[in-house]
């Protein structure tokens, strides 16, 4: 990229081709649409709140859904429409920095020891599976548990566990470039390897990457919420969809409406992600369901 | 054929330790130990030294570590910080429950997956496979603690038919956790089924374009027994590997059910644990799942390549 003006043209071209393609797609359009909404959701809903998310109301406990309470109340009398408008912004603003970095030192990682291959990559990947067979909810309950579950704790773990599969996804799809002749012909130039890992290996593991990136995003958001849910996440009284849920289902049978608002609102960003995701991969033409979920 | 076995039992050994290695040093680098945990708030002074003593905690962790492992290896997986219980009968009746919970998940999730995923494999693009790939994305996408409470609030909640809570004691006989298991059950088969079923339709459609399939069919082989008997034992094969991976996750990674049913499995004993501090029975969860995990994918690879004559000879000739 740093000679001429022309591979950042067709870098360009490149993009608005594959989002062309993404769009075109009734997945991909719908999907789009919804990630779309929920981001700009997630910056302006502290405007459009009728209430205050924390403001609680005595008098209003539990109120059914009616004109000045568009989804009711909770048990502490507070606004579940404002509540849930707000439900996503913590999770989107944790994963959507957790997501990037995941992807980039994994995939970096996993290019590198792809390139050199041999005994240190073996020893590596023993690790990498190490770490794999270990389930996740217990690699970050430990940690958080540990270290408390504010944003600056959150952000690094999920950041952390959720590059490890990366490594080797980007090694898998670096195997199959690194014998090629080009990689050959770089090296016979004489080359350093980190000129080599950024001019021809990763322009080829690119696609992969942005693929897994839409992957990871999709179950680091699940992971979030899971972990609100199970308590170990945000900490009221902030609002958050999978704390709202566990929240809600102690009184699910005479008061459902505390659990819709957050059941919509954390499905349809999760199926968007998805949709979205698949689209990418068919625009891109890498069979997602060929991989095994990691 | 079989040094390769050996090669990949070897390699699958030395995760295991690796990751023993991983949990001993993670519970290490820890703030706390089993007697601070144990002690609570009289932990301090001359009492701590004393326990540590009794524990043996002030030994070096190298030699800790080789304790811990060999007596794990005998499957003495030691005491529970309170003392008194042995982590191994611990864990026998919540590994039961488990298993039950994963073999009823998998004997519903993988015939219908294996069903479901033909039929959109072999009519792919057509209205059937649509609904079937749209469903399957809802079921694989939606946190399973959201489609949990969903099923729980319109089977429980408002027609009543199933209960919505496991209220059986850890112990209690596998015929005492019907019906309360249907609903878990059909949560992890949800899931479970949507991933293996994608597996399944893109890997019938792979094979279906083969070149052999079309030659069968210029041979004129009719069109079903073209499928059953050229084309589905081939396409099939890579399902073994996502059952694989579905039966480890389904050992270890189910915490989030177990805790919105009440189900006493190991997942909810591992959060139990984490949040007592409960640092030997982290480190024995950890160790048996992780095991789990290394030994079912290990004999996924060897089924697939003892029933796959090219992968057979790929390695042999290697």
């Amino acid at each position: 990229m740093s000679t001429t003006a022309v591979p950042q043209n067709t870098a360009l071209s490149r993009f608005t081709g594959v989002l062309g393609d993404v769009i075109s797609r009734p997945s991909g359009a719908l999907g789009l649409g919804l990630v779309a909404a929920h981001l700009i959701m997630a910056l302006i809903s502290p405007y459009l709140s009728p209430y205050d998310y924390k403001e609680m109301n005595a008098a209003m406990m539990l109120a059914g859904p009616d004109a000045s309470h568009w989804l009711g109340t909770d048990h502490l009398g507070r606004d579940v429409f404002s509540r849930t408008i707000q439900g996503g912004r913590e999770a989107i603003l944790v994963t959507g920095i957790a997501t990037p970095v995941a992807v980039f030192w994994g995939g970096m990682v996993g290019i590198f020891f792809g390139l050199i291959g041999g005994r240190v990559d073996e020893v590596l990947m023993r690790f990498v599976d190490a770490f794999l067979s270990l389930p996740w909810i217990l690699k970050m309950l430990v940690l958080i548990v540990t270290f408390g579950t504010g944003i600056e704790v959150l952000i690094p773990t999920l950041a952390f566990f959720y590059g490890i599969p990366v490594i080797r996804i980007a090694r898998a799809a670096t195997h199959d470039v690194v014998a090629r002749d080009f990689v050959s012909a770089a090296r016979a130039r004489g080359h350093k390897r980190l000129t080599i890992m950024r001019r021809e290996l990763l322009p080829n593991v690119l696609d992969t990457l942005m693929v897994e990136g839409a992957m990871r995003w999709s179950w680091m958001l699940l992971a979030f919420s899971s972990l609100s849910f199970l308590g170990f996440g945000v900490s009221p009284p902030a609002p958050d969809w999978g704390l709202m849920i566990s929240d809600a289902r102690g009184y699910m049978s005479f008061a459902p409406w505390g659990v819709l608002g957050p059941v919509i609102a954390l499905s349809s960003l999760i199926i968007g992600i998805n949709l979205t995701a698949d689209a990418l991969a068919k625009a891109l033409g890498i069979d997602r369901a060929q991989k095994a979920p990691v | 054929m079989l040094r390769m076995f050996i090669r990949r039992l070897f390699l699958g050994l030395i995760t295991v330790a690796l990751v023993s290695l991983i949990i001993f040093a993670g519970v290490e680098f820890l703030p706390g130990d089993a007697c601070t945990a144990f002690l609570e708030r009289e932990a301090q002074g001359k009492i701590l030294e004393n326990c540590r003593e009794e524990l043996g905690l002030n030994r070096p962790a190298a030699e800790r570590y080789l304790e811990w492992a060999a007596n794990a290896l005998q499957g003495n997986l030691g005491m529970s910080a309170n003392g008194e219980d042995s982590i191994g009968s611990l864990v026998g009746a919540r590994l039961g429950n488990s298993l039950l919970l994963a073999a009823c998940a998998l004997l519903t999730g993988v015939p219908l997956a294996i069903v479901l995923g033909v039929i959109a494999g072999l009519w792919r693009d057509r209205p059937a496979d649509l609904i079937v790939s749209t469903a399957a994305i809802f079921a694989m996408t939606i946190p399973e603690f959201v489609s949990a409470t969903v099923l729980i609030l319109l089977f429980s909640v408002w027609l009543g038919w199933l209960p919505g809570i496991v209220l059986t004691s850890a112990d209690a006989p596998v015929a005492e956790f019907f019906p309360e298991i249907i609903l878990p059950v059909i949560v992890l088969s949800m899931v479970m089924t949507a991933h293996i079923l994608r597996m399944v339709r893109s890997s019938v459609i792979e094979v279906m374009n083969g070149d052999y399939i079309q030659m069968a069919t210029l041979k004129g082989v009719p069109y079903w027994q073209m499928v059953f008997r050229h084309a589905l034992p081939n396409a099939l094969l890579p399902a073994i590997n996502v059952v694989a991976l579905t039966i480890a996750w389904l050992l270890g990674g189910v915490v989030v059910i177990e805790v919105v049913f009440n189900y006493p499995g190991l997942g909810r004993m591992m959060i139990d644990a984490i949040s007592d501090r409960d640092l030997p029975v982290v480190q024995a969860l950890a160790l048996i799942v992780a095991t789990v995990y290394v030994f079912v994918n290990l004999t996924a690879d060897m089924l697939t390549m003892i029933a796959n004559p090219r992968l057979r000879t790929l390695y042999t000739r290697k």
